[in-house]
């Protein structure tokens, strides 16, 4: 079967990353992966693994030190400075320490990353207040982080991520931070924007959610896939 | 960097500078006092041109005569004077009337002649006015080689004096200026980089969702453009206040002194000193951007 750019969302082809410090780290080698658009992966595997190294290139905070890596149809090595910004604007982001602008509310947060990408006011103002409302937090909306729950903070951190309507959105550990009920709450999000065809990869060390969504488990250890599977499992059950 | 989302940068710009509010006094009022110094040094450099060119417009040549020449020889003189280039006039002033305005001026009661044993030592005189102040040396020496003329005087000197004064204000103003306009871009360049460190959460998160490089910059540029700005229209509020009542002043008490009020050339030094300020706190910002804020 034929699978076109259009299809292929994110692409590695022998990918190794080596940080250079007084000790080289090895953090990735060798990987090898197709990520379909509108799919949703798991990246699991033990502290140290590369799931972080991997998120981080995929989003061109780092390059590779060697290999190809192609996303949405665009070689991120030969990517032009210039160009980064609108490959980012493709990708959505939510992280494991949240991340938001403390001194600023909740809509503010969100209305920030539309802001950012210089999307007019008009625009702005309708679409923050619906993207609030698809997390659960549209009574929320002028508040402050702080005022808000770990969960709570997590869900403005997606709405953040979905509000420019990316084509993927990339977590690392979006829920390391939080206990099972509220959990699940992010997870069911993340499920149901993934239903509208948006590709969603996510680090995490969440053995039960991973076990309990049945999606593709990509498993890392030492820097090289060990395992990649549809509908897979934290840990290997064979 | 689209046109309609300045409003965004301008909010941030005016967030940043309320959030730093004392930075932001100390650099306003540093761009304040240089552009007040720049404002004062040039308009001090102007009046002084300005003096010196009213008193050379004043300037007049005396041509002393050699004494032994006869009334009907010195006043053939007048001819010659009038052929050099550059003399408007020429007015003959006899021995006898230079006595008389001696005497008048030393007091009515004395008989100046009689005192002096009867001989007029005066000598008969030409005053000349000069087309243009700027000709008054030239033609001078032209007159000194004309026949029957024992010596030629003007303002020997003082003209150049002024004027040497006016290069030596320029300079030391030009230096006072550059100290104080390098100390604001060196206050400027550190409040922005504050904001900067202040906003690094901001930059990182607007670098992942995909603002331009231009779209975060503009903010911190603003910042500073509008510190430079509003230094500079303190300081031009302030020296439009100042001269404006030195100006009064001055020409009540002393109305002699030429005092330059050409409001076409004030509100010029104004405009330029906004531009000035503005583009000092422009490249403040762009001393921090380039070393703080390599996105
Ligand atoms: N900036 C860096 N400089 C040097 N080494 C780094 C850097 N970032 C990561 N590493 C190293 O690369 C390896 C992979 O790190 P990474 O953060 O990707 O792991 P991870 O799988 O995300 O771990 P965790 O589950 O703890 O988050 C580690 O050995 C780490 O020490
Ligand atoms: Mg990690």
């Amino acid at each position: 079967m034929y699978r076109g750019d259009l299809i292929i969302m994110i692409k590695m082809v022998n990918v190794s990353k080596v940080y250079q410090g007084e000790v080289k780290v090895r953090a990735l080698s060798h990987i090898n992966l197709h990520i379909d658009r509108g799919e949703f992966v798991f990246i699991v595997g033990p502290s140290g693994a590369g799931k972080s190294t991997l998120t981080r290139l995929i989003i061109r905070e780092e390059l590779p030190t060697s290999g190809q890596i192609i996303v949405g149809g665009k070689s991120l090595p030969r990517l032009k400075e210039k160009e980064v910004p609108l490959l980012r604007r493709k990708i959505g982001f939510i992280f494991q320490d949240f991340r938001l602008l403390m001194e600023r509310t909740v809509y503010e947060n969100v209305a920030f990353a539309m802001e950012a990408i210089e999307i007019p006011r008009s625009t702005v103002r309708e679409r923050v207040p619906a993207v609030l409302e698809m997390v659960g937090l549209k009574d929320k909306m002028s508040m402050y982080p702080h005022e808000l729950s770990g969960g709570q903070q997590q869900r403005v951190c997606i709405a953040r991520a979905v509000v420019n309507d990316p084509l993927i959105i990339i977590a690392d550990e979006p829920t390391g931070n939080l206990d099972p009920d509220n959990s699940w709450d992010i997870m069911r999000i993340l499920a149901a924007i993934n239903k509208r065809g948006t590709t969603i990869i996510t680090a995490t060390h969440d053995r039960e959610m991973v076990d309990k969504m049945k999606r593709r488990v990509i498993a890392l250890s030492d820097g090289e896939i060990v395992r990649d599977e549809e509908r897979g499992t934290y840990r290997n059950e064979a | 960097m689209k046109l309609s989302s300045m409003g965004y940068s301008l909010r941030d710009a005016f967030r940043s500078l309320w959030r730093n509010k004392f930075m932001t006094i100390a650099s306003v009022a540093t761009v304040a006092i240089s552009m007040v110094i720049l404002g004062a040094a040039w308009i001090l450099v102007l009046n002084t041109e300005y003096l010196a060119s009213t008193m050379e417009s004043e300037l007049e040549i005396n041509v002393y005569l050699e004494k032994e020449l006869t009334r009907d020889a010195a006043l053939e003189i007048k001819d010659k004077i009038q052929k050099v280039s550059g003399v408007e006039e020429a007015v003959f002033i006899a021995k006898e009337e230079g006595l008389e305005d001696m005497e008048e001026r030393f007091g009515e009661e004395s008989d100046l002649l009689q005192s002096l044993g009867g001989v007029n030592p005066l000598p008969d005189v030409y005053r000349i006015k000069a087309l243009d102040g700027d000709l008054v040396p030239q033609i001078a020496s032209e007159l000194a080689a004309l026949e029957g003329i024992e010596t030629v005087r003007y303002g020997q000197g003082f003209v150049e004096k002024l004027l040497s004064l006016t290069d030596w204000l320029r300079t030391v103003g030009l230096g006072v200026i550059f100290a104080v306009g390098l100390a604001a871009i060196f206050l400027i360049a550190t409040t922005i980089r504050l904001t900067v460190f202040a906003r690094r959460r901001e930059v990182t998160i607007m670098k992942l969702v995909g603002a331009t490089n231009w779209y975060i910059r503009w903010p911190f540029f603003l910042e500073g453009m509008i510190i430079g700005f509003a230094g500079a229209f303190l300081a031009v509020m302030s020296i439009y206040f100042i001269y404006g009542q030195l100006v009064q002043n001055i020409s009540v008490m002393v109305s002699f002194v030429p005092i330059m009020t050409d409001q076409g050339v004030l509100y010029n030094i104004y405009k330029n000193l906004l531009l000035m300020g503005t583009a000092i706190g422009a490249l403040g910002s762009a001393v921090s951007l380039h070393r703080f804020l390599k996105v």
